[in-house]
């Protein structure tokens, strides 16, 4: 026998024992586990401030640790620092390039970074001596679109490519110091839990998988999805992931049990899953769809309690704010006043500005 | 998905496969179970969930108030 024919059956055989592997644990189901627990009551969230500014789609946005502000990246080619509170811009940044599609905010709130078409992340120091804010590296290795990226801290951020790998970049010195290959198709997403540990990452080859970022190897796989994995987010206490995907489902995946407990889909819902945020407990899953409605799933009982809906509600970007208080979403409208919502005094904000089809 | 067909890509696939297959897995019931009672225990701090009074939103407009 060849060592192609080999490695082929040893392969198989691999599949076979982790399948089987999964199976053995699964002793339980989660909708068994919470068969007693009522679903969740009707959600309905209000508006209650409008961030206006931007020029074109709004692609990105990313809460800052502080809650209270956020970066927004927008194809009108800025990044804008809002003061969600006051709604006043705290930055607007000229971007090199303006097909950006990602953007995050460190933790520290030193820095903010974005990419897109251009294949590079860019960060900019938000602190520096003088007030203003300039570019202060530009990561290129990437040989594909940046879909996404995340700090790990001032010194350390991970990025995810249309070229099918995740980079750990050294900001200070600007280059790579780890690559995550595996993934067969491109990098849509990924997400970091609070340790910085891992990180999880969603492809076009319709899998979900967990890194190891010190020993950059891939320790789990997610399969499941029947279409390209678009949004990828933690569940709060780090034992789970959800995501979101152009097979118009969500999934959770529980990482220690090493498989999917549930999926998020109704018949009514035929388009994509673009992206998903958790709420601060878990309960509540935010997603955004292709049809720009967002929908607000009980994620215990798999059930849809409420939509952040009106025609011309737009969504192409959702983001819960670290202490669970407010859902910011990035979306494109024209010229509407706000939207209200009627019902309980729950909190969700809007970033709106000019409509423009786009891609 | 099919791997590629070339020899160092399948040596990758299966040293891949070999590390994903060796890894712990607890049970569906304690991973279910701690699921739930995560959600259950940080419910009330959720506000998205359960609302907050109307005094401590920071996000809401203070209502203005009228001596008469």
């Amino acid at each position: 026998m060849g060592e192609m024919e080999q490695l082929r059956k040893e392969a198989e055989s691999l599949k076979d024992q982790i399948t089987a592997a999964r199976k053995a644990v699964a002793d339980a189901t989660l909708p068994d586990t919470v068969s007693s627990t009522a679903v969740v009551g009707r959600v309905q969230l209000k508006t209650r401030k409008t961030l206006r500014g931007h020029l074109a789609k709004i692609y990105a946005m990313h809460w800052a640790t502080d809650a209270k502000l956020c970066v927004s990246a927008s194809q009108d080619g800025k990044l804008i620092v809002w003061d969600t509170l006051t709604t006043n811009k705290v930055n607007a940044i000229p971007l090199k390039s303006s097909w950006v599609m990602t953007c995050a905010y460190a933790p520290s709130g030193n820095m903010v970074a974005c990419g897109g078409l251009d294949n590079m992340c860019s960060i900019y120091n938000l602190k520096g001596k003088d007030g203003n804010v300039k570019v202060m590296r530009e990561l290129a290795a990437h040989t594909g679109y940046l879909s996404c990226c995340r700090f790990l801290s001032d010194s350390e951020i991970i990025t995810s490519s249309g070229d099918c790998t995740c980079l750990l970049w050294d900001i200070e010195t600007g280059t790579q110091k780890t690559t995550f290959a595996g993934h067969l198709g491109d990098c849509m997403s990924l997400a970091v839990p609070g340790d910085f540990k891992t990180f999880v990452s969603g492809a076009c080859d319709f899998t979900a998988k967990l890194w190891d970022i010190r020993d950059s190897n891939c320790t789990h796989t997610f399969s499941g999805h029947e279409s390209d994995v678009n949004a990828i987010a933690f569940f709060p206490n780090g034992n789970a992931v959800i995501t979101g995907s152009d097979d118009a489902t969500c999934k959770l995946f529980d990482l220690r049990s090493d498989q999917e407990l549930i999926t998020y889909q109704d018949s009514s819902i035929m388009c994509g899953v673009t992206s998903i945020a958790p709420s601060l407990s878990g309960r509540l899953i935010l997603a955004g769809y292709d049809d720009f409605n967002v929908n607000i799933w009980d994620s215990l009982k798999a059930e849809r309690v409420g939509v952040l809906a009106g025609h011309d509600n737009r969504v192409s970007c959702i983001g819960v704010s670290t202490d669970g208080m407010a859902c910011c979403t990035g979306s494109w409208d024209s010229f509407l006043p706000s939207f209200s919502f009627k019902g309980q005094d729950n909190v969700m904000r809007l970033c709106k500005q000019n409509k423009q089809q786009y891609l | 998905m099919s791997s590629n067909s070339n020899l160092p890509s399948m040596r990758r696939l299966v040293e891949q496969l070999r590390l994903e297959a060796s890894v712990e897995r607890i049970k569906v019931s304690q991973a279910a179970a701690e699921l739930q009672q995560y959600c259950l225990l940080n419910a009330t701090k959720d506000a998205l969930l359960v609302g907050v009074p109307t005094g401590s939103n920071p996000f809401r407009e203070p209502r203005s108030c009228s001596l008469l």
